[in-house]
């Protein structure tokens, strides 16, 4: 087996590219880490010198307003200086290879690339040029790359169902909704599994559900009245209008009808359930208002510990 | 690994170290207590407790997020929440830690505190202190000085029933 391209010959953190085949230690070290970080954004001074003279450079080639904020608030809170490039405007809409643009920012003295890419995998092809080029001491960390991953939502998910559940080992955790091209939910199951979470579920409709979910440690039901019985915390998936348009779905009405988390559905979880959301929701689509604004929603919580967990990750590779 | 000679006694050094704070403190009114993790924190616990000062005055931090080694030593895997529970504006701050050494962990403290606000004065309180400081760094309370060698290190432990004992180890 190839070693894991994440890690360095200490086993340690050198880029964060995807959740799956992390160990529980690595994931539990960056929860934990981010626990820390968390009063930091209380402060007066809401900074820690940790990457001060470092410059992380945000690469979206695919628009997400507020992944990229969150990524930049994080590392101007661990006092890197951020430079946020915006790819359609750039050298790349000229023509320019991905992997000239990273060498050319590594002219510039990168310390480390957040990027966010349409297409699988690119992240992994940066890291590594990198290692191949000899510059290991710049790390990358994936904001999301197609349909594959997206790692710090997976992980401030995580950090947010331990907040507010503490035992990942007596869970039931259900996802719902476009699994199949869901980077957020792959990276989820992968997390849940390898933190412990006996039930992981996956709640949606067969045109939206991939074929290997069994493979991946998870029930699937294609009921939404059974799938939710019982759970611990709903993780709602964003419907992404663009299927809409396809064969997959026959309408936002038709999805909200049989999909949509409505407070009668919600009641089906346990009382003490939380409701989760990526964002940005489509309210009436998959969620309905009364379940967003109510008092089990912890979407708004999730955007806070999502920056403590960009800064536990993006401290724990700058000093790898 | 254990070291030979006859390991200090800990408790009789903690109840030194009291007296000397409980003497210190007399004219400073509302003095606060921070303690640096993880043995600068089981002291000043118990400070706190012995010289009456009350939970909403006594704070906690871990300097990870200040190390000056941050880019040689990467972070922690221990790292814990800082906990300051009062306004460090103008506040009359002692800080404590196990053992003074070079300095670089003091330098980290005050640093962090000053991100919380600009405090009046900043007081330090050490159980031990083993010289060869590499900054200039002083402490107002100390219970005892101590030689050891370079690869030594003095650790604090606390049994669960709060009974604090030093030991001598081979720096890892």
């Amino acid at each position: 087996m190839l070693p894991n391209p994440q890690l360095n010959q200490h086993g340690e953190l050198q880029h964060l590219l995807t959740i799956e085949g992390l160990p529980k230690e690595v994931l539990t070290h960056i929860l934990d880490t981010a626990a820390s970080f968390v009063s930091v954004s209380d402060r007066e001074v809401k900074k820690v010198p940790l990457l001060r003279g470092k410059s992380v450079f945000n690469l979206f080639f695919e628009n997400s307003t507020r992944t990229r904020t969150t990524f930049e608030i994080a590392a101007k809170r661990l006092s890197a200086d951020v430079i946020n490039l915006n790819i359609a405007a750039s050298s790349t809409s000229k023509g320019e290879s991905l992997l000239d643009t990273i060498d050319n920012l590594t002219a510039m003295q990168a310390d480390m690339f957040v990027v966010r890419h349409a297409q699988s995998g690119a992240p992994f092809l940066i890291a590594k040029h990198l290692r191949d080029t000899g510059r290991e001491h710049v790390h990358v960390v994936n904001a999301g790359d197609g349909r594959h991953a997206h790692p710090t939502q997976g992980l401030l998910d995580m950090y947010t169902i331990r907040h507010y559940k503490h035992d990942f080992t007596k869970l039931k955790v259900a996802i719902v909704g476009d699994v199949l091209h869901s980077r957020v939910a792959r990276s989820d199951i992968h997390a849940l599994v390898t933190l412990g979470v006996p039930e992981v579920r996956v709640i949606g409709p067969h045109t939206l559900l991939a074929s290997n979910l069994e493979q991946m440690g998870v029930r699937v039901f294609t009921d939404m009245n059974q799938g939710l019985k019982g759970v611990d915390a709903i993780i709602m998936l964003r419907l992404q209008n663009e299927r809409m348009n396809g064969a997959l779905l026959p309408s936002a009405q038709e999805y909200f009808k049989s999909y949509g988390l409505t407070p009668e559905r919600l009641a089906l979880a346990k009382p003490d359930a939380i409701v989760m959301h990526p964002g940005p929701m489509n309210r009436g689509v998959e969620i309905d208002s009364a379940v967003a604004d109510g008092s089990q929603a912890v979407i708004l919580p999730q955007v806070t510990y999502g920056i403590a967990v960009r800064m536990a990750v993006m401290g724990i590779l700058g000093g790898s | 690994m254990k070291k030979n000679l006859p390991e200090p006694d800990a408790e009789a050094l903690y109840r030194a170290l009291l007296a000397q704070v409980n003497a210190g403190l007399v004219d400073i009114p509302d003095p606060v207590i921070v303690g640096i993790h993880s043995g600068g924190a089981w002291l000043a616990e118990r400070l706190a407790a012995d010289l009456g000062i009350p939970e909403e005055r006594l704070g906690f931090v871990d300097v990870s997020f200040y190390r000056d080694d941050y880019a040689e030593k990467g972070l922690r895997a221990d790292v814990k929440p800082s906990h300051i529970p009062f306004e460090v504006n103008g506040a009359s701050i002692l800080l404590v830690d196990d053992v003074l050494y070079t300095g670089r962990t003091t330098r980290a403290a005050i640093n962090e505190l000053f991100d919380y606000g600009r405090p009046a004065q900043v007081m330090l309180a050490a159980l031990v202190d083993r010289g060869e400081r590499e900054l200039p760094i002083a402490a107002d309370f100390v219970a005892e000085y101590l030689q050891v060698k370079d690869n030594q290190s003095i650790v604090l432990h606390r049994a669960d029933d709060g009974i604090f004992s030093l030991t001598v180890e081979h720096a890892s």
